[in-house]
């Protein structure tokens, strides 16, 4: 050890945090001041799974556009030369490739996160550090395939000739209430997927209905009068418990500009989304004592 | 301030084990058992769906600031749960516990380490995870990469790295960790001799520090070199604590088959030891008596008793050597010879012994511990049992027993010495 390491450099007596150890009871206090403290090692492992995400594939990067793109040619082909379903003033294929984003990036990033606590396994039982570090960096590392996509997506807008609208600065808010939604669930997910494997087996089929619960393929417009003709009451309005119906949405609105900000799928979505990351916070907090001993 | 830079009081842990250990609990379980509920609330004895076992049970110790405490036990006597504890990684079941300082620990090297990155993204990710800031380990990089010896390797992905280089810089991440208690599992098992010496200097530095350090090992040269103190856990519970010299001896000697012979009841057998079945091991000095304490100048013999179910290719029984420090003696095979290599080279099923002699004057006086175990090479170990026996062993009549003093070593070989005075 170097001189410099000799006890004159340890911390004042007075000044050394004491930690309790003791079973604890109920539910857990959030401990946001832990999570702070331990931001680097959120960079880290955020940074660890973007280095590795497309090491030893032959495309590597390109992934990140095929499967969007190879995405948006399927949907044209069923809901446009089969179905038939308008979408209004905007091409087709711009059109859904503009909702592919966000939902791709929540959907990789539920996926991810819902399997973060189990494919970390090894750092759980061996290390101890705030757990909701392991969910939140499966989720920032998406925001890599989100950008590459994005660059395509830009692409697109100049071919279709949409120029940009005053409305553009809300897309980092739009993509940042997808990472809530996601980080929400993954948070429940997550800690059940420990308790639970059916989440592993459960995960894909829910993820693909919720992804034709999302307007994505068709407009927001569209499936509201046909559900309002469809339910009674104001039952229509349960769609927008879905919170990436007002992510997509505002895409949309704020890329394409052609529509009227969709501010009611928006409070819904923002009501909905900070619901499910505070209630998936605590619940994770209150599951977290037992993951070691889980896994 | 407390004066204790660890208390621990009553802490207990209890796992729940059984039929349902194997697997997670899904959805269907959760469903049955809270259609159950009325039936459990009523009846709660008829409930016993899962056993609990107590991994770890009313341990409370006491670590001053700058001590350096080895805890020593068998396999499952609780020392790794008890680590966990500490270190944060889970929770106790009950009890409490204290800690004054800054913890680091270290339940093993490596942790986060990832095969794709290299090296130097490694010790970046490691560091972070053990607890290092980013510019601490910007300000060590060079001292680990030294320390590891990896210099040239550094921007390689650890993926290509051999198995000693991998644990070397590992290890290396982690000596380089500074907290004010340090709690090491036994992470020095690790790389080949002269990197474990490495550790082990580093380790009593670390010590000489005025640093806090708990330190768990099965290597009790390791632990009688780098701690004063001791407690011995047994089956969860803390059953001795003494300077560790004391603490040592007291485990050795603890516990052992004092009657020179072992024999295994079904009950305790690993079920992945079929078809291999130990039935016993004993030592008998050249009259045939199975005897627990014998002289140096006699020769004993070692005896491995098994039934074997079916066959086995390859198949060998070695035993083990020990001291009660903890340091190998030997190691020998039952087909170490050619001819029985050749002849068991596949071991037909049936009721076996397996017997060897060992000569005379080769133990100085002390305790030994003879380990056994039954593998195929680099393909499986059907069964192994460290510690199988103790046997003490009584200098009397040794060469040099002239003089009272202890002899250094665990061999007392009687070598021919020739004195020669030169001609003239």
């Amino acid at each position: 050890m170097p001189k410099s390491s000799q006890p004159a450099n340890l911390p004042a007596a007075q000044e050394k945090e004491v930690i309790i150890l003791q079973p604890s009871k109920g539910w857990s206090a959030l401990n946001l001041a832990d999570l702070w403290r331990y931001r680097e090692l959120a960079f880290f492992l955020t940074w660890r799974d973007i280095k590795v995400r497309y090491k030893q594939t032959m495309l590597g990067a390109l992934w990140a556009i095929i499967q969007p793109l190879l995405q948006m040619i399927v949907f044209n082909f069923l809901f446009g030369n089969l179905g038939g379903i308008p979408t209004g003033d905007i091409p087709r294929p711009i059109f859904t490739f503009t909702a592919l984003l966000p939902w791709n990036l929540f959907s990789s990033a539920l996926s991810d996160a819902s399997r973060s606590l189990v494919s970390n396994k090894n750092m759980i039982t061996k290390v101890y550090f705030p757990r909701l570090l392991v969910p939140f960096s499966a989720i920032l590392s998406g925001v890599v395939d989100f950008l590459i996509a994005f660059v395509i997506l830009l692409g697109m807008m100049v071919y279709y000739k949409f120029p940009l609208t005053s409305a553009v600065w809300a897309v980092p808010l739009f993509l940042l209430l997808a990472m809530v939604s996601a980080l929400g669930v993954g948070l429940w997910l997550s800690a059940w997927n420990l308790h639970y494997r059916d989440v592993r087996y459960m995960l894909p089929f829910v993820t693909q209905l919720w992804m034709f619960l999302t307007p994505i393929a068709y407009p927001l417009s569209e499936a509201s009068d046909k559900l309002l003709h469809l339910l009674p009451l104001n039952l229509h309005k349960l769609y927008f418990l879905n919170p990436m119906v007002g992510v997509v949405e505002g895409f949309r609105w704020a890329l394409l500009g052609s529509q009227q900000a969709p501010t009611e799928a928006l409070i819904y979505a923002v009501s909905v989304s900070l619901l499910l990351l505070v209630s998936g916070m605590y619940y994770f907090r209150r599951m977290e004592r037992t993951f070691a001993d889980m896994v | 301030m407390s004066e204790y830079a660890v208390r621990v009081e009553n802490i207990g842990k209890q796992f729940r084990i059984g039929a349902e250990i194997n697997r997670s609990p899904t959805f269907r379980d959760v469903i049955v058992d809270a259609l159950r509920w009325p039936q459990r609330v009523l009846k709660p004895q008829l409930n016993p769906s899962y056993d609990h076992i107590w991994a770890l049970r009313d341990v409370s110790f006491e670590v001053k600031h700058g001590q350096v405490l080895g805890i020593i036990g068998r396999n499952g006597a609780g020392k790794s749960t008890l680590l966990k504890i500490l270190s944060r990684v889970t929770e106790p079941t009950e009890g409490y516990a204290e800690i004054t300082g800054r913890v680091g620990a270290l339940l093993e090297v490596g942790t986060g380490f990832h095969p794709e990155l290299t090296g130097r993204e490694n010790i970046f990710l490691n560091g972070a995870v053990l607890g290092m800031k980013r510019k601490e380990i910007a300000k060590k990089f060079d001292e680990i990469v030294e320390f590891a010896g990896v210099n040239k390797f550094i921007d390689t992905p650890v993926k290509r790295y051999s198995s000693g280089m991998y644990l070397r810089l590992a290890f290396s991440v982690a000596a380089h960790l500074e907290p004010e208690i340090l709690v090491v599992d036994e992470v020095l098992a690790v790389g080949d001799a002269e990197f474990q010496r490495k550790c082990l200097g580093k380790m009593s530095d670390v010590a000489q520090e005025g640093r806090t350090v708990l330190f768990v090992s099965h290597d009790m040269s390791a632990v009688l070199r780098l701690t004063d103190e001791a407690i011995v856990l047994d089956k969860g519970r803390v059953v001795h604590r003494a300077p560790t010299r004391e603490a040592v001896d007291y485990y050795m000697a603890s516990g052992y088959s004092q009657s020179g012979e072992r024999i295994y009841q079904p009950a305790e057998l690993p079920p992945d030891a079929a078809p291999f079945r130990p039935l016993a091991v004993r030592v008998r000095d050249p009259r045939g008596n199975v005897v627990d304490a014998m002289r140096s100048t006699e020769p004993l013999t070692v005896e491995i008793e098994y039934r074997l179910n079916s066959p086995i290719k390859g198949l060998r029984l070695g035993i083990y050597c020990m001291t009660n420090r903890g340091e190998y003696v030997f190691t020998s095979f039952d087909t170490d010879m050619p001819e029985e290599y050749d002849k068991f080279a596949v071991r037909p099923a049936g009721h076996f012994t397996s017997r060897c002699q060992i000569p005379a004057n080769i133990f100085n006086e002390g305790q030994y511990i003879l380990g056994m175990n039954a593998s195929v090479f680099r393909v499986k170990r059907y069964f192994h049992d460290e510690h199988a026996l103790a046997f003490t062993v009584d200098a009397a009549g040794a060469p040099g027993k002239q003089w009272g003093e202890i002899r250094l070593g665990p061999v007392r070989p009687d070598l021919n010495w020739q004195i020669e005075e030169a001609a003239g």
